[in-house]
């Protein structure tokens, strides 16, 4: 009889293991990370914890001191150039140039990741259109506020296709429209496929955009899981009633978060 | 201790950050170098001194002539020019930066009374920035002279005083006539072109009159003479107040600083409301819109230069900048005209002017390009070696470099081959070691940071400087001379080189 035959198991679209960085003081301690293709992935952690050091990392930004980053397969460290382009990185403060359009920006950037023209202005003009750019994408930049230069650099970030999508407290600063426009773009970049990762100290988005959260703090990845998980994690470390336990019973993502961080800060 | 909300409360809070700021550009903000920042200045101080014991010495004990204030007044309408341009600088700046503005408006004291001390310490920042460069100068004519000579510093204070008061008006004037928007560009352009049209103006005339690039010449010439008025004109009166004469200097510091009151009386009650306009203007929710662009196939690195391209072309601070530099290109680009018109053999100025105009361009670029990049983290992050992206960004300043220079070369060329080539040889050589310094000495700066890119390392601004005199030197000698450029050259081979042995990118 014929056994049915399995799929081969899909790489992870990011692979961390062991990872090491120290400034003056350990910033990621022995960190290891594991996110599947097409997760939406929340990274939580108070200030100082050591999600920024990693996600620089991961997207080739900072060297680790030691450790390994495999992105869909492909060993970051060994490969940095091959990695780089399957990843889009977002900083909170959004990096572009204020003498640029928006269309002359993606342009750049579409010509940095090698991107065919036909196809990069397509994607552009679609970019601008989902996120309320089109009426502003022959402007300079120099005049938009921090909403609209934070929209060009998602689009200018999504205009190659990243199959990872790195974010750093990308809604910092948005207003409640912008916000919403950014994370309607992710979660339909979400549901085309790609894997996103993203810091953010808004714990409604992350509760309700994330399929699982990492909680770290002091360089080190303290809890991971489903939201349920975690509740179940924070409530094993003795603190469910208190913090996690809520007044019915059911949780917040901000109860729970808070009994992961105070539990090692009050062992400290 | 002064009543808070006053102005001489204001005007001493506004004195702490001017020195703060001074000495926060001094030092680039490390503690530790106070001290030898001190002994820097002490340095500088005493070399001054010394140069100016060669250069005014024997000009102290000189008679009054027309002769005498035409060249004192030719001085200091030449300084006075550049204060004028140093305070429509710090004025744009005091319009455009937001800073401290809305908690000054939204303060319950008389906003007026603030603005115009802010106003008045413009007038003395400028005073006291021209302290420095002529105090050697007053001093020796005060030792060699004789005390009449210290009416010289009272002329300071007027001259800046009365630079102020038509750097408020100019400035006031564009706001005025071409709006908030388009202000700050054409206010850095004619600030630019203030400081540097007077003396470009002379030398032409000194070209086309006397085949050099010498405005002495021109000053002492009988056409001169002849011109000037007699020695009682009130034209003289800022020579006369140098000279020691008391009644003269009372006038000069009392019509500079009426010209300065008028103008803060008039621009104080509705500074706040330019303020304003003037800091809006990044956030209006509409900007110019630009025509359509088709995506072009590109190669990442083709990519990176026509970016730094058009980033170069829109950057305001490096307009004015480089128009400075054209604008000294000038002089240089008549007596080619004027030497290729009849063969004079003044080609040996020119080569040195090129190369050191070459090696100073250069080096803001590369500065611009290399460190002033405002989306680091995008580069970072794009599919390219760190080394491509380098390279590109070299290739960018160095086609800008051609394309100036390339015009002039070839013209010289016509003129004369071998001056042709030294001047193509030396404007390459000084603009590749400008280019590399600014590459060892790298960081990661804003483009907004051009104007005190200095800060950032002394060794590099001086290695810079300094090369691009060595190459200038060297060329002009190998316009003469091959075998006697070889000292010169190896000389400023070796600045090049302890500035890469002091860089913090050996490995670059």
């Amino acid at each position: 009889m014929l056994q049915p035959v399995s799929p081969p198991p899909l790489p992870l679209a990011l692979d961390i293991r062991d990872l090491v960085k120290s400034f003056d003081r350990p910033a990621v301690d022995h960190l290891d990370l594991a996110v599947r293709q097409g997760e939406f992935y929340a990274l939580l952690g108070p200030n100082g914890a050591g999600k920024t050091t990693t996600l620089r990392m991961i997207a080739g930004l900072i060297r680790p001191d030691a450790g390994s980053i495999r992105v869909e397969g492909i060993d970051a460290l060994a490969d940095p150039v091959a990695a780089k382009r399957v990843i889009a990185w977002i900083s909170d403060e959004p990096m572009i140039y204020d003498k640029l359009t928006p269309e002359e920006y993606l342009e750049f950037v579409a010509g940095l990741w090698g991107v065919a023209p036909a196809l990069a202005e397509s994607r552009a003009h679609e970019l601008f259109s989902w996120l309320g750019l089109a009426p502003h994408a022959r402007e300079r930049c120099e005049t938009f506020s921090k909403g609209m230069r934070q929209k060009v650099a998602l689009a200018g970030a999504l205009v190659h296709e990243p199959r990872l999508i790195i974010l750093d407290e990308p809604l910092t600063g948005l207003d409640a429209g912008s916000a919403r426009q950014v994370k309607s773009v992710l979660r339909e970049r979400a549901q085309a496929g790609a894997t996103i990762i993203m810091t953010t100290h808004i714990l409604e988005v992350a509760e309700r955009m994330a399929d699982r959260i990492g909680v770290i703090t002091h360089g080190k990845l303290i809890a991971e899981g489903t939201l349920e998980e975690l509740r179940h994690q924070a409530g094993n470390a003795g603190n469910a009633g208190n913090a996690a336990g809520g007044a019915n019973g059911a949780a917040t993502l901000e109860d729970t978060f808070l009994a992961l961080v105070a539990e090692p800060a009050e062992a400290a | 201790m002064t009543q808070p909300g006053t102005a001489v409360w204001f005007a001493r809070h506004e004195s702490r950050l001017a020195w703060r700021d001074w000495i926060g550009m001094m030092t680039g903000g490390r503690r530790e170098r106070r001290r030898r920042v001190a002994i820097g200045i002490l340095a500088f101080v005493i070399f001054m001194h010394l140069v100016a014991y060669y250069v005014v010495g024997r000009f102290a004990d000189a008679v009054l002539d027309k002769q005498l204030l035409v060249s004192i007044t030719t001085t200091l309408l030449l300084s006075w020019l550049l204060m004028v341009s140093q305070a429509m600088e710090a004025m744009t700046r005091a319009f455009y930066s937001r800073a401290d503005l809305d908690l000054i408006l939204a303060s319950p004291v008389a906003a007026e009374e603030i603005f115009a001390v802010r106003m008045a310490t413009v007038a003395l920042s400028i005073a006291t920035m021209a302290l420095p460069l002529a105090a050697p100068f007053i001093d020796m004519l005060v030792w060699r002279g004789g005390a009449r000579w210290l009416g010289a510093y009272g002329v300071i204070v007027a001259m800046g005083a009365g630079a102020t008061a038509l750097a408020i008006a100019m400035t006031v004037a564009l706001f005025r006539v071409l709006g908030a928007k388009r202000t700050r560009l054409v206010a850095q352009i004619l600030a630019a072109a203030i400081g540097a049209a007077f003396v470009i103006g002379l030398q032409i005339t000194a070209i086309l009159s006397y085949g050099t690039v010498s405005r002495t010449d021109v000053l002492a010439s009988p056409a001169v003479m002849a011109l000037a008025p007699d020695a009682g004109s009130v034209l003289w009166w800022p020579a006369h107040a140098v000279l020691g004469d008391l009644t003269a200097l009372a006038g000069v510091l009392a019509f500079a600083f009426l010209l300065l009151a008028l103008a803060v009386a008039m621009v104080a009650p509705r500074f706040g409301q330019y303020a304003v306009t003037a800091a809006s203007v990044g956030n209006s929710p509409a900007g110019r819109a630009g025509r359509a662009i088709v995506f072009r196939a590109t190669s990442p690195r083709r990519a990176l230069r026509r970016k730094e391209w058009m980033l170069l072309l829109r950057d305001p601070w490096l307009v004015s900048q480089t128009l400075m530099q054209m604008l000294y290109l000038v002089p240089p680009a008549v007596l080619l005209w004027r030497s290729f018109a009849t063969g004079g053999g003044a080609l040996n100025l020119l080569v040195p002017v090129l190369v050191m105009g070459a090696g100073q361009l250069a080096g803001g670029l590369a500065w611009l390009t290399i460190s002033g990049e405002d989306a680091p983290d995008l580069v970072a992050t794009a599919p390219v070696p760190a080394g491509m992206v380098l390279r590109a960004k070299i290739e960018a300043v160095l086609t800008i470099i051609v394309v100036v220079f390339a015009p002039m070369i070839a013209v010289l060329a016509i003129a004369s081959p071998w001056h042709g080539v030294v001047a193509a040889c030396g404007v390459l050589i000084a603009a590749a070691s400008a280019t590399a310094i600014q590459l060892w000495f790298r960081t990661q700066a804003k483009r907004s940071q051009f104007r005190r890119r200095q800060v950032s390392s002394r060794v590099a601004t001086f290695a810079e400087a300094f090369s691009s005199i060595g190459w200038a030197a060297a060329a002009a000698i190998s316009a003469i001379d091959l075998r006697l450029a070889i000292a010169p050259a190896l000389l400023t081979l070796g600045i090049v080189a302890g500035a890469r042995a002091l860089s913090p990118r050996k490995s670059a």
